[in-house]
């Protein structure tokens, strides 16, 4: 181990300031103190609460609020016996499902190929657009898309052109209301990173494949998905991390409404613990989504393949 | 001549999908330009009869919102200030020297940036009434600053990598310390990533509403993101176009430091070159 780390500290980045190896480490312990504080008081404390606040019956009301105590599973127990808690699991999978892994993934690769070696101009000039709405802010986005899914609203007002009857889509079709706010908000991203991962094929190989009488279609399906498929899984990693922790637009586009047509995992969490004040069963919801996180971001990590 | 054919109706077809995709982007945006600037603006996209510029007199001139603003400009300028220094010292010796622990000390920055912040609001809130600090301007910026920190590190590690490091050696030769030549070398060297993460750090904090939201009360303290919010439940759905006079007004820092940070954009678009280590 000693000749290990001396091997290690041999290397060129060995001629350190003032060249005496062993101080090496106070004074990088000096550099990264701030940051280790600030990262352990807010961010690890607050997950090792989690894990522990979850298992107690904390709330901000009642005799519980006083005396609040330890209950082991009780909150996991409740939970799987709530009908609206599967409810929000089901809601979070088809927001997640078709707004990010079926939505912005599909319609951010289409516009990523689709703009491919068209005139510069165009490509901005779509890319703008589309951009916009990555760049408006969330809150923003909800207003927008209230404004458009109003009862006579903007798409109201579209097909009154051929003569259908105003619908109120926020009430009627809340869920594919707020997924097409996300897409419109967050498929910027993955065509950027579509756009990214597409400059990197080499044009030499799609024109040989051409070149062997390979249609526009296989060479997409046969030569580039397989060139960009590294891309496709760590965006679909990052996107789905973003849409899971996704409040802001549903919560102030639906509200998680009508009735639980809308709630999502974020949605029920605050409502459980910031509307009916019981902060223990938001916890134990909140180590649900961190749980999902964590697996997420294991699985991200390893398909990266990060050398440090 | 059939092939060239083809062709042509090949990207006709593709120019008017993309046209039509460009449509459907643009049309809910258009909403909230018309509006605002339309005296007597409804929920439905239509072009302004009588154009005014009263929509943002009414939001601008009130002290309410003003605070809002000034508010958000101090959470987020005060985030963006302490995420840079603070990622930059990290990113330093993580850089610069051969650590023990540096490695799982990297996977464990990389995992934090992608778990979603929403997880952890409910427990934060519970630390900060138990430390008696909820409500504050000041406590809400740290914590905000926390949560930007893992992103920063690894983006300030992975700009101060490509400063050759021979640069620093003549300036210890001289006797500069490490913290002088992080600082006069260093530092104006990789003014992209200081740039990349000062204006991604800022537009993310301008934008977030949820952190305030749970962790700030009074109204008086709230920054832009939640005030406007408020507005909406109040007068949403009848001061269509003050509200779009305040999305825009809201909008506008968002879109200056997106056009500010685009050149430096496509570093963090491409996923290999922020992974060599």
């Amino acid at each position: 181990m000693a000749v290990h780390a001396f091997a290690k500290s041999t290397g060129r980045r060995n001629r350190v300031p003032g060249g005496v190896g062993h101080h090496n480490g106070w004074r990088a312990i000096m550099f990264l103190l701030p940051s280790w504080l600030l990262l352990a008081v807010f961010f690890f404390v607050p997950i090792l609460l989690t894990f522990y606040f979850a298992f107690t019956n904390l709330s901000l009301t009642g005799t519980s609020s006083l005396a609040t105590k330890f209950v082991g599973f009780q909150n996991f127990v409740s939970m799987f016996q709530d009908p609206t808690f599967r409810i929000s699991v089901i809601k979070t999978i088809v927001f997640l499902l078709f707004s990010a892994v079926i939505g912005q993934q599909v319609l951010g690769l289409l516009l990523a190929v689709l703009m491919n070696e068209r005139h510069r101009l165009f490509r901005s000039a779509i890319g703008v657009l589309v951009i916009a709405g990555w760049v408006t802010p969330e809150i923003v986005v909800a207003f927008i898309f209230y404004a458009f899914f109003s009862d006579g609203g903007t798409l109201d007002t579209f097909l009154s052109v051929f003569h259908v009857q105003p619908i109120a889509w926020l009430y009627a079709f809340p869920m594919v209301s707020v997924i097409i706010a996300n897409i419109w908000h967050g498929t910027a991203f993955s065509m950027m990173v579509y756009q990214a991962a597409l400059g990197d094929v080499p044009k030499e190989i799609l024109e040989s494949a051409a070149i062997d009488g390979a249609g526009r279609f296989q060479r997409f399906v046969r030569v580039t998905l397989p060139m960009i498929k590294g891309s496709i899984a760590t965006n679909m990693m990052l996107i789905t991390l973003q849409t899971l922790g996704v409040f802001t637009l549903i919560y102030s586009l639906t509200g998680g409404g009508p009735g639980n047509r809308t709630t999502t995992l974020p949605i029920y969490m605050y409502q459980q613990a910031f509307s009916d004040y019981q902060l223990g069963y938001g916890t134990a919801i909140s180590l649900i989504l961190l749980m999902i996180g964590i697996v997420a971001s294991f699985v991200y990590l390893r398909m990266l393949k990060v050398k440090l | 001549m059939k092939k060239w054919n083809r062709a042509k109706a090949d990207a006709v077809t593709v120019h008017v999908v993309l046209v039509l995709i460009g449509i459907a982007f643009v049309v809910p945006l258009l909403w909230m330009i018309f509006a605002a600037f339309d005296g007597d603006a409804t929920l439905a996209l239509q072009v302004p009869q009588h154009w005014t510029l009263g929509n943002f007199w009414a939001i601008l001139s009130d002290p309410a919102n003003q605070r809002a603003f000034v508010n958000g400009v101090i959470i987020s300028l005060g985030q963006s200030i302490l995420v840079v220094i603070v990622a930059g010292f990290a990113a330093y010796p993580l850089s610069r020297y051969h650590l023990k622990y540096k490695r799982p000390f990297m996977y464990t920055i990389l995992f934090s940036t992608s778990l979603p912040i929403t997880a952890v609001m409910v427990p934060v809130y519970e630390l900060f009434v138990f430390l008696h600090i909820t409500d504050s301007i000041f406590w809400t910026t740290l914590f905000l600053a926390a949560s930007g920190l893992p992103y920063a590190i690894w983006i300030m590690k992975n700009f101060m990598d490509s400063v050759p490091i021979e640069l620093e050696e003549a300036a210890w030769t001289d006797g500069a310390s490490a913290f002088s030549s992080l600082r006069k070398i260093v530092a104006p060297l990789m003014l992209p990533g200081i740039s990349t993460v000062g204006i991604f750090t800022f537009a993310g904090s301008w934008g977030n509403f949820f952190v305030p939201f749970i962790l700030i009360q009074t109204p008086s303290k709230l920054p832009a993101s939640v005030t406007i919010f408020q507005f909406f439940g109040q007068y949403g759905s009848v001061e269509y176009g003050k509200l779009a006079a305040f999305s825009i007004l809201y909008t506008i820092p968002a879109v200056v430091l997106y056009v500010l940070g685009q050149r430096y954009m496509s570093t963090g678009f491409q996923f290999g070159g922020a992974t060599k280590g």
